[in-house]
């Protein structure tokens, strides 16, 4: 349908206003110019590059992994941070918050979609790190890229662990006491590993049950009051601050390193 | 017929065997050398990689937890909230391995007959990432989105009784993705399974890419240009990891005794413990003598057979098979090799040693927290 000279669509006519071209410099992106400058100029989009050779777009070749990894983070720190607002890491009212999470709020999926998202955010993880490994993405000059990716799942896996914790029930505690036992055998440096009974004065050890790193972990001598707040804050403020160091890192050098790997 | 086949993988899913047949079968699915390729051929396993074979390994997966959906011990297992994503993960790793494979074999045959791999394209030829890939985004996220609304509306997020430090309940299980290791520990003290190993997994997978000095199959699905690369990927990471994680699941109930999927969990099954040290075996069985008093002399077994495997056998290696191999990636590359990828190989050694010859400890010291 031809149209009107003077007729402008909605869109157009918002396109032209000072509201609009001081948000979107370019107006609605039409033409090329517009379209890559719709790219560039976001702080957001501008993560990608504003053109890319036809297989990175393909989902066959990137399955999506890296890109839902990222909205999955997005996802877990919204949720958690509605979350956070009902919940309180103490022994004594965790618990009850997640009852109260689960009977009071109307409609209330938040625990839901933060659970299941940090499931799906491992899977996902691991799957993108198949998906880099099968098309030999890692090798030169994506090695050091590779490593943070390494890092990263390390880190996705230890903010779901910490996670695990917080709703202070039997799945919770003894899941992080089989977790964090490991620790005590750690060398050197757990009261139970080797190498610590070496770390001694005369008679006196330096490392015992009291000032290993299990206790460093869990600010007590088993799984209680100190770790659930310890975790806590790793889980909400530590972890994911680390984690979004290494994410810039990450994204920045994909771009660095030439961009999404594909054949010469 | 159902009965049969509950038996039957039950039998199947025992760690000795399923652990020896996918041992087998990796170097067949994914065959590193010619002669295995040959065998991957004549026994039809390629097709695997077909249409037929995603509906047949679907189909059977399907079967599989169709049949434990509606068996009463199964059912507990399999239906536990927290499972569901080792459905999903086996669902989604068969399918993402079977969608790399496939199309790895379509490159493979291109690349034979001279042609560049399906991904490539005219460098000058670019799209537009808006709207090109902002859309495709936009659409995982709404689908990924949808999937996680209902996934989270039908299933409730476990909770169990309040945390009580006076009742453990049996079995114990860390959280699902580190099942994996709490399976090691069947094998190996904490400060290996624990804590040595993970660090090994770490460093030993930020480290592949200086290893691994084969410049092809970079940015393209291939299998031919890298075969042995990717075999040893994914034995270790499909069988010892993910795998583990499965029976760690699945398979492992009250004492972290094994069960088969449709077996029924008894807490008072009785598991015999008669594991002997490889210093006990040394002293007492050969030599019909009492353990020396002396911690060294009592382990210097354990410790000269540790030394050979990690330290004579790569140099041993170097001298012969793998001659060419030290002198193409050097001795940094060639020692890192060894130390990440023996000691990867030391889990299914140990494994082998324990059911065989009930071995306990290669090296037993327990008054320095030292067992190997």
């Amino acid at each position: 349908m031809a149209k009107d000279d003077k007729q402008k669509s909605l869109l157009e006519t918002l396109g032209e206003s000072q509201v609009w071209k001081s948000i979107i410099r370019s107006g609605v992106p039409k033409t090329r110019r517009q379209r890559m400058h719709a790219i560039l100029g976001s702080v957001f989009l501008h993560l990608h590059p504003a053109r890319l050779p036809k297989h990175a777009v393909k989902v066959g070749y990137t399955w999506c992994m890296g890109g839902l990894s990222f909205f999955l983070f997005v996802l877990l720190t919204i949720t958690g941070i509605l979350l956070m607002f009902y919940y309180r890491p103490t022994v004594e009212y965790a618990y009850t918050d997640i009852i109260d999470l689960t009977e009071q709020v109307p409609l209330g999926i938040m625990r839901e979609l933060h659970r299941w998202a940090a499931h799906a955010m491992v899977l996902v993880v691991w799957l993108h790190m198949l998906r880099v490994f099968m098309t030999g993405s890692y090798k030169p000059p994506r090695e050091f890229n590779w490593g943070v990716g390494v890092l990263l799942m390390t880190l996705t896996m230890f903010l779901s662990f910490t996670g695990y914790l917080l709703p202070w029930d039997q799945l919770a505690i003894w899941a992080v006491t089989v977790g964090t036992n490991m620790a005590r055998a750690h060398p050197f440096i757990g009261h139970e590993g080797p190498g610590a009974s070496l770390l001694a004065i005369g008679d006196i050890n330096l490392v015992h049950m009291g000032s290993d790193i299990r206790f460093a972990l869990l600010g007590g001598r088993f799984v209680g009051e100190a770790t659930l707040l310890r975790f806590y804050v790793l889980h909400c403020i530590a972890v994911p601050f680390i984690a979004m160091i290494f994410m810039a890192v990450h994204f920045w050098r994909i771009r660095k390193d030439g961009g999404i790997s594909g054949p010469l | 017929m159902i009965d049969t086949f509950k038996s039957v993988i039950d039998a199947l899913s025992a760690p000795t065997v399923s652990f020896t047949l996918l041992t087998v079968f990796t170097p067949l699915v994914f065959p590193p050398t010619d002669w295995f390729d040959k065998v991957n051929r004549k026994l039809g396993i390629w097709r695997l990689w077909t249409k037929p074979g995603l509906w047949a390994g679907m189909g059977f997966l399907t079967f599989f937890f169709v049949v434990g959906y509606f068996d009463p011990n199964f059912h507990i297992t399999l239906t536990k909230a927290d499972n569901f994503p080792i459905v999903l993960m086996v669902y989604s790793m068969f399918f993402f391995i079977w969608l790399g494979m496939s199309k790895a074999y379509v490159n493979d045959e291109r690349i034979e007959q001279g042609l560049k791999p399906t991904e490539y394209n005219d460098p000058d030829d670019k799209v537009l990432v808006w709207p090109d890939l902002v859309y495709i985004e936009f659409i995982a996220l709404i689908l990924f989105m949808v999937f996680l609304i209902v996934w989270s509306i039908l299933v409730a997020a476990p909770l169990e009784e309040p945390a009580n430090p006076a009742s453990t309940p049996n079995p114990s299980k860390a959280p699902w993705y580190f099942l994996g290791l709490q399976e090691m520990l069947v094998y190996f003290d904490p400060w290996l399974a624990g804590i040595v190993f993970p660090m090994f997994i770490i460093f030993g997978m930020m480290a592949i890419p200086y290893i691994d000095m084969n410049p092809k199959g970079s940015g393209y699905y291939s299998f031919k240009e890298r075969r042995i690369g990717i075999c040893i990927f994914m034995y270790g990471w499909l069988i010892l990891w993910l795998f583990l994680i499965v029976i760690g699941t699945f398979f492992r109930g009250p004492n972290w005794n094994f069960f088969g999927p449709f077996e029924y969990w008894d807490p008072h099954k009785v598991v015999p413990l008669n594991n002997v040290n490889l210093s006990e075996y040394f002293w007492v069985k050969m030599f019909n003598t009492g353990l020396p008093s002396n911690i060294m002399l009592r382990e210097s077994i354990g410790f000269v057979v540790v030394f050979a495997y990690m330290f004579m056998f790569p140099i041993f290696l170097a001298k012969t098979w793998f001659k060419d191999l030290f002198e193409k990636i050097g001795p940094v590359r060639y020692t890192s090799l060894m130390l990440f990828g023996l000691s990867m190989f030391s889990l299914p050694i140990k494994m082998y040693l324990r059911w065989f010859f009930n071995l306990k400890y290669i090296i037993a010291i327990p008054e320095w927290f030292f067992n190997i």
